[in-house]
């Protein structure tokens, strides 16, 4: 099941809402993405200098409608590539402060290596394939955030393993 | 009528955050409506320079510049996405 949504999520009440829905699980891998209260812009920058910044609140825009089938679409590739049971996806859209949650993967598999390798693919794929762009707002004003070379390295990760 | 839609940092550069083309038959493919845009609009031209920041989808789904497109279309342009 996939959510997009501006409430919070909760992990116990998700968790245990996935394991009835896998029925005969042997293992449930959950992912929760926070909001950094530091953010690092080396790492999308690829340069040497550092210049960190406190981040007071991260704003997530979306495409509604394309998001929705993007994110359908990246859990029908795990189901066709790993034996999941159970599968279940919530991103948080709009204004969210630091360390809140921000995004939820979670899957169900009857031994643990189908989830933990599904939960991972979602992950790396809903980063830089599913349209959301978050805009960052720091003491020092606010700005867009540059998608990361590192994001898209994971990506190609999973598409030589094909 | 194509719909074509703004998003993210695109949208802010652009002041808006979409605008309704009338489709001619000049306009055959992406390429030819990201030219068309850009022609009317100094600050879409400004992003297209900058190609690499800029993507298309064309119905919901990103596409390359020689995608076609045909009336009625849900036409999307946006910066790289940045999600989890």
């Amino acid at each position: 099941m996939i959510s997009i949504q501006t409430e919070d999520f909760d992990l116990g009440r998700e968790q245990a809402e996935l394991r009835i829905a896998a029925g005969d699980a042997g293992a449930i891998v959950t992912f929760t993405g926070l909001v950094r209260e530091v953010y690092d812009q080396t790492a999308s920058e690829g340069g040497s200098e550092s210049k960190n910044e406190s981040v007071v609140a991260l704003t997530l825009e979306h495409y509604p409608g394309m998001t929705e089938k993007c994110l359908q679409d990246i859990a029908d590739q795990a189901n066709a590539r790993w034996r999941l049971l159970a599968t279940r996806i919530i991103h948080r859209v709009g204004r969210l402060q630091a360390q809140d949650q921000i995004v939820l993967v979670a899957t169900a598999s009857a031994h643990r290596q189908d989830a933990f390798d599904a939960a991972q693919f979602i992950m790396d794929y809903l980063k830089s394939n599913a349209p959301f762009w978050k805009k960052q707002e720091t003491p020092n004003g606010s700005e867009w955030v540059d998608s990361r070379q590192s994001d898209d390295d994971a990506i190609a990760r999973w598409q030589k393993s094909c | 009528m194509i719909t074509v839609h703004y998003f993210a940092s695109v949208r802010e550069a652009l002041s808006r955050d979409r605008d309704e083309i009338e489709l001619t038959n000049k306009i055959q493919k992406v390429s030819d409506l990201t030219d068309l845009l850009a022609l009317q609009d100094e600050n879409f031209s400004a992003l297209v320079s900058n190609e690499n920041k800029l993507l298309t989808a064309v119905n919901q789904t990103v596409v390359g510049a020689d995608h076609p497109v045909h009336d009625d279309d849900e036409v999307a342009y946006f910066p790289p996405m940045t999600g989890g």
